[in-house]
């Protein structure tokens, strides 16, 4: 049936109906990486058209720049305790919520709320919780008899980074909580009622049944939360810019900073391209190292 | 000894419940007071007398056009990705074209790919093109970047679809085209609508690009006018409560109206992305 007519308007369909989708993919996102690329060899502010080329001194300066570095620290930081944090919490509500108790479906409607906020409205919400005077947590812990544990929250560099990651931590343990849902709901019945049995507790059966199950899942989970914190931007920027005294600094707010307040262009794609080429790194690492993993199963 | 265990489930249940939603209680607690019964009384005070002057104040400002500005952003984005996706998605799923393996490897490495080092070139090639400052200007990046989940999301459901139905578009004389319009687009309806959803939230939320490329207020998106406000009126919290609670509240009406739809979109899109 496939006569040559009928393969030569699929040639002429196939090149026509790609076309758009590639036109938007190679403008928008692949050549904007040699171009971040040429970008840094300059000392430009963006808008003059005079660049003027210094080759590697942009990479030569973000090397030498403790800025820069604790920018990466605090992206590390937020990686880890984003790991540690949001994948626990989010396994204790997606079994809390696939257990047997009543209003489930109220608990399930409200937990995920955070989810569809943007990080503007969560970042400003927030930042007027953590208020030193007026906000809600200084004021929650002076009812119940804490006060010695309040404090400048955001405006501390002590506490600041530990409080924006507590905001980041809120916002997304509800995806976390349904992707385990949704994984525990696929665990057959049957593996629960055996291990009863067998004499096994609720804690057990979490233990021996659940938990040994949901190892996929977990190092899925670790990677979107990887990959997640290595470019956030959104949520610190609204909350304290990157301050005080750049103590919440991130790659990203750096790198925006640099590029759009003091229009360092060349700067600001060194440390763009420092970005790309960290996550690349990280992804393909976690990449190898679960896939390891799924095998040793 | 099961007992205990079901308290303590509830405990639990009960205390996130609290972290989650207490945070919007005080908004919109605080949206009703005035500046000075906020500033002298308890926060834990009920607004009385209630006043919804701030709500007024809010929308004296200007907010409804961020809020139309928001929305004619993502409504020509969202069309454009489910035109753009679905024409490649044709494609690279049911076409027998040379490149299709090279070219779907090359989208999905797209998804990768962080949005950050797209911000400096696209906001020079952006200004080159006249339209930094132009609500259209976001469109193109909003476009590009979303494409590669939707094109991953469309392609998988294509292959699915019976290869006999093709067929017999075929014999009855349709173009692949024609196919394309009439028989596998309306069959993705299920496909369209999940990723119509997770872009919706997601470009409706959009931040960074907006920031970067939007210079007059009057253009402003919705987080965009949200994050001003903080600049403007940042001691007048109530007023900033009120204007957080109206870009908020419709977003989680719509969602608690259509809960599975929305979840289901939410969790494909960043499983995939």
């Amino acid at each position: 049936m496939l006569g040559q007519e009928r393969s030569r308007s699929f040639t002429a369909t196939a090149i026509l109906f790609l076309l758009p989708a590639v036109a938007f993919y190679v403008v928008y996102m692949l050549l904007p990486i040699p171009m971040s690329f040429y970008y840094s060899l300059f000392k430009w502010d963006g808008i003059s058209p005079t660049k003027v080329y210094s080759g590697l001194s942009n990479w030569d300066e973000m090397l030498h720049d403790t800025i820069f570095w604790g920018a990466l620290r605090n992206n590390i930081v937020l990686v880890v305790l984003s790991i540690l944090i949001q994948l626990p919490i989010g396994l204790i509500l997606g079994v809390l919520l696939t257990s047997r108790i009543r209003f489930v479906k109220l608990f399930k409607t409200v937990y995920f709320i955070p989810m569809l906020l943007s990080s503007v409205a969560i970042g400003l919400l927030w930042k007027y919780i953590y208020d030193p005077t007026f906000g809600l947590l200084n004021s929650f812990l002076r009812l119940i008899g804490l006060q010695h544990l309040t404090t400048g929250w955001l405006g501390d560099p002590a506490t600041a980074l530990f409080s924006v990651i507590g905001t980041i931590c809120w916002q997304y343990i509800p995806f976390y909580m349904i992707l385990f849902m949704a994984a525990i709901v696929g665990i057959p019945d049957e593996l629960y009622e055996a291990a009863k049995i067998d004499g096994a507790s609720d804690l057990g059966c979490f233990r021996h049944v659940t938990l040994p199950l949901l190892r996929g899942t977990i190092s899925m989970a670790s990677i979107l939360s990887l990959v997640g914190s290595l470019k956030y931007f959104d949520l610190i920027y609204v909350m304290t810019e990157g301050g005080p005294n750049h103590s919440t600094e991130l790659m990203a707010t750096y790198m925006y900073k640099k590029a759009f307040h003091s229009f360092e262009m060349g700067y600001g794609s060194a440390v763009a391209v420092a970005m790309f080429a960290i996550s690349l790194i990280a992804a393909v690492a976690v990449m190898g190292v679960t896939q390891y993993d799924a095998r040793a199963l | 000894m099961r007992e205990f265990t079901r308290l303590l489930l509830y405990a639990a249940a009960f205390i996130w419940l609290m972290i989650t939603g207490y945070p919007f209680v005080f908004m919109v607690q605080t949206s009703l007071k005035g500046q000075m019964d906020f500033f002298t009384q308890s926060i834990w005070a009920l607004p009385v007398p209630c006043r919804v002057a701030n709500y007024d104040e809010v929308l004296r400002t200007g907010f409804l056009r961020y809020f139309g500005n928001s929305a004619f952003v993502t409504v020509i984005s969202v069309t454009l990705i489910l035109l753009v996706a679905s024409l490649a998605s044709y494609v690279l799923s049911r076409l027998p074209f040379r490149f299709n393996r090279f070219i779907l490897v090359a989208f999905m490495a797209g998804m990768m790919i962080p949005v950050h080092i797209m911000l400096i070139p696209v906001y020079v090639l952006t200004r080159r093109m006249g339209l930094y400052g132009s609500l259209l200007g976001l469109v193109g990046p909003y476009v590009a970047f979303n494409l590669p989940v939707a094109i991953f999301i469309l392609t998988g459901f294509m292959k699915e679809l019976p290869r006999e139905l093709e067929d017999a578009a075929y014999i009855d004389g349709c173009s692949p085209a024609g196919t394309f319009w009439r028989v596998v687009l309306p069959l993705s309806s299920p496909a369209l609508s999940t990723i119509a959803v997770y872009n919706f939230i997601i470009l409706w939320n959009e931040f960074i690009f907006a920031l970067v490329l939007l210079n007059d207020p009057k253009k402003w998106t919705l987080t965009m006018g949200l994050w001003n406000y903080q600049g403007q009126y940042g001691m007048n919290i109530p007023l900033i409560m009120a204007a957080l609670s109206m870009s908020t509240l419709p977003l989680i009406l719509f969602y608690i109206l259509s809960q599975e739809k929305v979840v289901k979109g939410m969790v494909a899109g960043a499983l995939k992305g």
